[in-house]
């Protein structure tokens, strides 16, 4: 599949990167080539192979509806690159 | 020409479990910004999430109440967006096998016919936070508390026409997931929120319209208004041969219009992936048969015991059913020893009389069982009057304060004392001898008015049987 410049700058939207010119046209070769490497996994014939939706052959782990202690606030904003005493700050998001 | 609307639902509920989807943290309401959060719920690497048992039970439970196919093997998925209400960037939720699909809910229309809703699926997924918006810094403050929170979705097809079939439906959801104990809905606190899906089409066209979907509806007059507005804004537009846009608009209910919104993504690509913390979910037979036995008695079956184990007409066996809250009030009544028949009567009367006039739902309400059972019983013994009792009832309301105190402090008990009665009906008769010479000459009228004034005589407090009985021998003697 060819991977086309709008496809790059849409991906990188959805991701929020603003690539420039030249990491682009970095950026197009490799996209081209990872997908390409699905052409490879659609020559094995899968039909009548039930889609895996997980790697482990585990199931149904689940935990008892009980509280314990959350986590002390101030550790928790410890590592955000914006807060104030009791929030998380994050660039304007909310109308009005 | 006349137009058609078509309208689709998506509800969120949050489910009343103690703790989060993924985390044990707690899910009760309120709390200081971010102190009901751990690692797992904001986010943070290398965390693994684990899923609650009861979230899966109460899908399950909510599932076969509303007639749905359980998805045996089911798993859960990523929802990709970028915006702060989700400190990992995405949402796990249900995509590609959400727990319950082909659900069917009957419900009444306004002419009084069934009409069955299709609910497409139901599925789990996780609560975002809130965000509220601070002036002074000019940057959003994120609270997630709120985040991963169980919610299920419900999502019904374009079944409804009119915005009555949308409340029937909301409220027919509402009495049985309350039913089952798996939320609370409470409207005001956001645990039953609802999007609205709306297009309109020409009368007998089979083709759906552009649709817009509504959210901020935080109450059913505003589900109600909001319906109104946009099939009226989608049909003037299509007049004027302008095109409705497929966006999402937000309610206002100040201004009484829908506006749209600026969305949260350029473009509606979520990239949904199986999400590889969760492993899958087998549910087996026996989980199922399990859950199954353990439904609690649900309305329609409540409709039919009560009709047959207590007597009642259907009219009260509905109306006792409608609120879980309402049939569990007249149940403890009958348990407490009074008579079924008399307490529906009292409770479809005064009860709901109290609750409409004071716009409260039955779970709210104050008042105790016991509290009306005691009055009940007052009555019957002759110790109350029943015009008294409803004073006395209407005054208790609120407060629930005990009766036989109340009636003891303000002087309520029925006087049952013959020599005050007959008094009293010798100084009725004495000063309105006009009266009594008009019902002799056949105005029956009169016979009523002399009734009123002698009970106003006993200050409201006799027996109204004794009163038309002492009054009857006087006129007759
Ligand atoms: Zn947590």
């Amino acid at each position: 599949m060819k991977i086309t410049e709008e496809m790059v700058d849409y991906i990188a939207l959805l991701s929020r990167l603003k690539p420039d010119a030249e990491e682009k046209v970095q950026m197009t070769a490799e996209l081209e080539k990872i997908v390409s490497y699905m052409d490879v996994l659609n020559i094995l014939d899968t039909d009548g192979v039930e889609p895996l939706s997980h790697v482990f052959p585990i199931r149904n782990v689940m935990r008892s509806d009980e509280v314990s202690s959350s986590f002390p606030r101030e550790e928790l904003l410890k590592n955000a690159p914006s807060r104030d005493d009791e929030a998380f700050l994050a660039p304007k998001a909310v109308e009005g | 020409m006349t137009w058609e609307t078509v309208i689709g639902l998506e509800t969120h509920v949050e489910l009343a479990t103690k703790t989060k989807i993924f985390c044990s943290c707690t899910t009760e309401f309120g709390g200081a910004p971010n102190t009901h959060c751990c690692p797992v719920c904001t986010g943070m690497p290398g965390t693994l999430p684990v899923l609650n048992e009861k979230v899966l039970e109460f899908a399950v439970k909510a599932g076969i109440a509303l007639n749905g196919e359980i998805t045996r093997h089911c798993k859960f998925d990523r929802k990709n967006y970028f915006y702060p209400d989700l400190p990992k960037a995405y949402q796990v939720s249900q995509l590609y096998l959400p727990i319950v699909r082909n659900g069917k809910v009957p419900i009444r229309t306004e002419s009084g016919t069934e009409k069955v809703i299709r609910i497409h699926e139901l599925h789990m997924e996780e609560d975002a936070g809130k965000l509220v918006h601070d002036p002074w810094l000019d940057q959003t403050k994120c609270d997630y508390n709120r985040c991963g929170v169980p919610l299920i979705e419900i999502v019904t097809e374009p079944d409804f026409r009119t915005s009555k079939e949308v409340i029937a439906y909301l409220e027919k959801l509402k009495s049985t997931l309350q039913y089952l104990g798996v939320s609370d809905c409470k409207m005001q606190e956001g645990s039953l929120r609802c999007d609205v899906n709306l297009s309109v089409r020409p009368a007998g066209s089979t083709q759906l319209g552009t649709r817009t979907e509504m959210k901020n509806l935080s109450s059913f007059k505003a589900i109600a208004r909001a319906i109104a507005y946009e099939s009226r804004r989608q049909i003037e537009l299509i007049e004027e041969g302008k095109k409705v846009l497929q966006e999402t608009r937000r309610w206002d209910e100040n201004k009484d219009a829908t506006f749209a919104m600026r969305s949260k993504e350029d473009a509606q690509d979520y990239r949904y992936f199986p999400e590889p913390d969760i492993p899958p979910l087998v549910i087996s037979a026996e989980y199922l048969d399990d859950v199954r036995r353990r439904q609690p008695e649900m309305a329609e079956e409540k409709m039919v015991r009560y009709q047959q184990e207590y007597d009642l007409p259907v009219y009260d066996a509905q109306m006792l059913t409608e609120q879980k809250a309402l049939a569990d009030f007249f149940e403890s009544c009958v348990t407490l020893g009074a008579e079924a028949k008399q307490s529906a009567n009292w409770i479809m009367g005064q009860v709901l009389g109290q609750l409409s006039a004071k716009a409260m739902e039955a779970k709210n309400m104050k008042l105790t069982p016991s509290t009306l059972v005691t009055l009940i019983s007052m009555v019957k013994e002759g110790r109350l009057n029943r015009n008294t009792a409803v004073k006395v009832f209407e005054d208790v309301f609120d407060t629930d304060e005990d009766v036989e105190e109340y009636v003891k402090v303000h002087g309520l008990a029925q006087i049952n004392d013959p020599t005050a009665l007959a008094a009293a009906v010798e100084k009725v008769f004495a000063a309105n001898s006009q009266s009594v010479t008009d019902y002799r000459s056949g105005k029956e009228k009169a016979y009523g008015f002399l009734v009123g004034q002698v009970m106003r005589e006993m200050k409201g407090r006799a027996d109204p049987q004794a009163v038309n009985e002492a009054v009857r021998d006087k006129l007759s003697g």
